[in-house]
């Protein structure tokens, strides 16, 4: 066998090593019922919930809790099947989060509150190429 | 109202993407020698290419127009910017938005147009053909021109009127000619100098990439199957090196702004720039060694036309609104994203077919490479190089993937993985260290032809040397974990290697350094990255034993300091005091105090309540200046060893973001830097608890204590203007100066006692250094002396979190030296060219 042949079957394996490692890293987007359970099955696997922030007939965002020391709060966001749920985030509120028009967190379950360890947020009619990062967990 | 600009604005988008579609028309006949009318068409595409770059000219002026002068009736203009932005910041407005930013790239690629007319005639017409199609392409975007009947959307103009997007808003039904005051401003992160200079470099870079793609492609088309790398390999180059330098000032940017303490975070938006500069490299490094032994030219030619298709598909990523469940930053599809996928999808299936096409017609080398030629090492070196992009570009796209799988009637829920930094650093590192170790003993193999025993005899060397290093670095550093060891010794055997080649070649012929200069700075690179990341510490370690908050859990509590002003508190080596919050000022740079101005109704305007001087500008009591109200800026001393250095972490408590968008400071020292940024403030918004009011008696002249606090009663005035409250002709307004030692100062309160109608008012006067405040109770004539009453509460604090990163100054440095190693590359190979340019080659 050529050396070129060694090297190029190596480099294949390599490539699907990578796809491998990716598919076995991956995290899911999963509902809050489907994250409940998992948590409640011991799989403590973070995962990414889409949804959107509780909002009133008015439409005024409710249910955030801020910390006394503001370094934290929890909210009330509502997945993408409709099931409202507490989720908590021990860091500052990021900007423009109430100004969000789909939130995703990243995170899970501990307990009856979903424990956010990112959130990520995105916003109507504001393209930033660069803005509004929110701290990386 | 001012309609006609925008009109000038949409004519000329109009110009530019029909003159280039006619360039394109018109190159692309002129392509064909044996047509007759070759040499008329040619110079028909170059008069249409001129009458695009001056549309596009056109264009960036129009949009700046009405950004300077603040047309709020624009989308763009309302969107993007306000009245209060100075010109430097006005001008990254121009390219906050998509569009904008589309014509950047536009307007690079207009300007490398013309100079490539000028400087290369011999690939003229079928290069231009390219060049002239991607402009099409481009200005398509930017149309925003509906298709009648079948209401197709064409792009999204940058002259949009506001009352066209919120057609349905109120106020536009009401009044149509409404113009808002003021705009929406621009996002306080992008108020930075690097947001001036970043996206320019990096949109030149991204239009750098189309000139080797189409050499390529042209030499494809033209069967010129070999000639085509010699005028695009110094464009590589080029772009090599801005494009880099591009994503490393939006590192350095994200680093010095925002406050998630790195420069680099796997964001979707970084890799998306990071994977084609990977591969930019690599197409380097085949296309050199074609030059040198003319293999490796199939390998060049997927490369290249490889760098240009990513750097669409980063475009569709970014542009798209795909990513938007899976990056941090925010994105907003503009409709584009069928544009943007066709746009890809032709370049891709071009390039492809074409190569398809040619492929049996290209020449190639069937010798195999051996163990101890260039060709192999450097081969091994490309091969790393595109796992290491093609490794980040698998996880980045799995938003596409999902749709994909969607499209097809499947559901896929994959997500990127939750822990970005620590998912692709696990397997970054490895391919860095790959790169390491290669580019040191590929350079040896590069400059000689050398078998086992000779080989042997070069690195022994440099390879004592480096091991030498090598000891000394991990065990001052400190590094145990065997990964890092290893990244550490192939950093520093790239360094050493190269810099034993760097000196000989010195010797003998400087013009080709280029490349050993450039691994010298890799080598670099990764030995900073490593330990600026790998070891990057809090040292803003709560050494109190006490809890801050309960609720903050217990990250927050270890890895926060809690200042109290004026409170010295101690920090790794260093004396750590909270100074007080400044205000940065508009017209002058500095800061000033902001205890010792008063607020008023504008943000950006306060009045002085009392002498301050900054440097040599001296400001009086009273005098009203101009401020950047939405900030606050933290004064943090460090002092060590004598020495002092403060810091100016940022805060911006924005109500209508509903949160704190906190900005570091960094001390920097030779051997790390200090990151530091306020983690929690006082709110503004927040009540104070204040103790019950202690009462007391007091003379003029006379000490007394108040909490403490040595204060004095200096004068009682009778005073006729009393602030925010009009006095009336029979009132009697009298005030108290109060001097307060503080520890670095006195202070002054001064409270007022106000008799009107027989009433009695009094008008309390805080001193917030102190945590303080004053209420002139009662004056007793009888006794000649007064009741005053005082009250405090807990003193002003912030929370900051520091972080230290050491060696970050070698991975400064090694980018410039990599830089540095780019440019003598791209000199030796313009002066080539220039060569074969004297000889009537190519010209």
């Amino acid at each position: 066998m050529k050396k070129s042949h060694i090297i190029i079957i190596v480099i294949i394996a390599a490539a699907i090593g990578i796809i491998m490692t990716t598919a076995g890293d991956a995290s899911t987007y999963v509902t809050f019922t489907d994250a409940y359970k998992m948590a409640s099955q011991g799989n403590d696997e973070s995962i990414h919930v889409v949804g959107e922030l509780k909002k009133n007939a008015s439409g005024e965002v409710i249910g955030i809790l801020e910390g006394a020391d503001k370094v934290s709060f929890s909210f009330l966001m509502i997945d993408e099947n409709g099931k409202e749920q507490i989720v908590q985030y021990k860091e500052p509120m990021p900007a423009d989060f109430t100004k969000s028009e789909k939130v995703v967190v990243i995170g899970k379950y501990v307990g009856e509150i979903f424990m956010a360890e990112k959130i990520l947020l995105k916003c109507p009619s504001k393209y930033q190429e660069e803005g509004a990062p929110v701290r990386g967990a | 109202m001012h309609y006609w600009i925008g009109n000038v604005g949409h004519l000329c988008v109009l110009i530019a993407f029909v003159s280039s579609a006619v360039s394109f028309f018109s190159f692309f006949k002129a392509s064909n020698a044996l047509n007759p009318q070759a040499e008329g068409w040619r110079k028909n595409g170059i008069f249409s290419f001129y009458i695009h770059a001056i549309a596009v000219l056109g264009i960036c002026i129009t949009l700046f127009t009405i950004l300077a002068n603040h047309y709020f009736e624009y989308h763009y203009a309302y969107n993007h910017s306000d009245s209060k932005l100075p010109t430097h910041y006005l001008i990254s407005t121009f390219w906050n938005g998509q569009e904008g930013s589309f014509l950047l790239w536009m307007f690079w690629q207009a300007l490398l147009g013309i100079i490539l007319i000028h400087t290369n005639k011999f690939w003229q017409a079928p290069v231009m053909t390219v060049f002239a199609l991607v402009q099409a392409f481009l200005s398509s975007m930017i149309l925003g021109v509906v298709l009648p009947v079948i209401e197709l959307k064409i792009g999204s103009s940058p002259f949009i009127l506001l009352r066209e997007v919120m057609a349905d808003a109120p106020i536009f039904k009401m009044q149509p000619e409404f113009v808002p005051k003021e705009g929406n401003g621009l996002n306080p992160l992008l108020q930075n100098y690097w947001m001036v200079i970043h996206p320019p470099t990096l949109f030149l870079g991204f239009a750098t990439t189309l000139i080797p793609f189409a050499y390529c492609i042209a030499g494809l088309w033209q069967k010129k199957y070999r000639e085509w790398v010699r005028p695009a390999l110094p464009w590589a180059l080029f772009s090599g090196a801005v494009l880099g330098l591009g994503i490393l000032m939006g590192g350095y940017w994200a680093y010095e702004t925002l406050n998630f303490g790195g420069y680099w975070n796997w964001d979707p938006v970084e890799n998306a720039v990071y994977v084609p500069w990977l591969i930019l490299v690599a197409s380097i490094h085949t296309m050199i060694t074609y030059k040198n032994s003319q293999t490796a030219l199939k390998f060049s030619i997927i490369l290249v036309i490889s760098v240009f298709v990513l750097i669409l598909y980063s475009t569709f990523l970014t542009r798209s609104g795909i990513l938007g469940d899976a990056s941090v930053h925010s994105f907003t599809d503009l409709g584009l994203s069928g544009q943007l996928l066709i746009y890809l999808l032709v370049f891709l299936l071009a390039g492809i077919i074409l190569a398809a096409i040619r492929w049996k017609e290209i020449p190639s080398s069937e010798q195999e490479a051996s163990v101890y030629s260039r060709e192999f090492w450097i081969f091994l070196g490309v091969a790393t190089l595109c796992m290491m992009g093609f490794q980040v570009l698998v996880p980045t796209s799995i938003p596409v993937w999902n749709k994909i799988v969607d499209i097809f009637g499947g559901n896929s829920n994959l997500a990127p993985p939750a822990n970005q930094v620590e998912f692709y650093s696990k397997y970054q590192i490895w391919f860095a260290i790959g790169v390491g170790l290669l580019s040191a003993v590929g350079q040896y193999f590069w400059w000689k032809k050398i078998d086992k025993k000779e080989l042997k005899k070069e690195l022994q060397t440099p390879f004592l040397l480096a091991l030498l290093l090598f000891a000394l670095i991990i065990s001052i550093g400190s590094v145990t974990n065997p990964v890092y060891m290893l990244l550490v010794l192939a950093g520093v055997l790239a360094l050493v290697g190269n810099a034993k080649i760097l000196i000989n070649l010195l010797k003998s012929n400087p013009n080709l350094s280029g490349g050993a200069v450039t691994h010298i700075g890799v080598g670099m690179m990764l030995i900073g990255i490593l330990f600026s990341a790998g070891y990057s510490r809090v040292v803003s370690i709560n050494n109190t034993g006490l809890l801050y908050s309960r609720e903050a859990g217990e990250e927050f509590n270890r890895d926060n300091l809690l200042l109290f002003l004026n409170e010295t508190r101690t920090m790794a080596d260093y004396e750590v005091e909270y100074l007080g919050p400044r205000l940065e000022l508009r017209e002058n740079n500095g800061f000033i105090d902001k205890y010792g101005v008063m607020l008023t109704d504008d943000r950006d305007y306060v009045v002085l309540t009392r002498d301050q001087q900054i440097d040599a500008l001296k400001l009086k009591k009273g005098d009203t200046v101009r401020v950047y109200g939405e900030n606050t800026y933290y004064e943090i001393q460090l002092r060590k060893e004598g020495k002092t250095y403060t810091l100016f972490p940022r805060a911006q408590v924005n109500p209508d973001m509903g949160g704190i968008l906190s900005s570091p400071d960094i001390h920097r020292t030779a051997i790390a830097d200090f990151y530091t940024y306020t983690s929690s403030i006082m709110r503004p918004d927040q009540e104070k608890e204040w103790s019950k009011v202690q009462e007391l008696r007091a003379k003029v002249n006379e000490d007394f204590f108040a909490n403490d606090f040595v204060s004095t009663v200096t004068n009682i005035v009778r005073v006729n203007e009393v602030p925010g409250i009009p006095l009336q002709t029979e009132d009697v307004a009298v005030k108290a100066t109060i001097q307060v030692k503080g520890a670095n100062q006195d202070n002054i309160a001064e409270p007022i006692f106000l008799i009107r109608n027989k009433l009695v008012g009094r008008v309390s006067s805080e001193i917030p250094e102190l945590g303080i405040e004053f209420t002139l109770m009662n004056i007793h004539p009888e006794t000649n002396d007064f009741t005053l009453g005082y009250k405090t509460r807990q003193k002003d604090w912030v929370v900051i979190k520091v972080l230290e990163k050491p060696m970050i100054n070698i991975l400064w440095i090694g980018t410039l030296v990599v830089m540095l190693g780019f440019s003598i590359a791209i000199y030796r190979r313009y002066r080539e060219f220039m060569l074969m340019k004297s000889k009537g080659q190519e010209v």
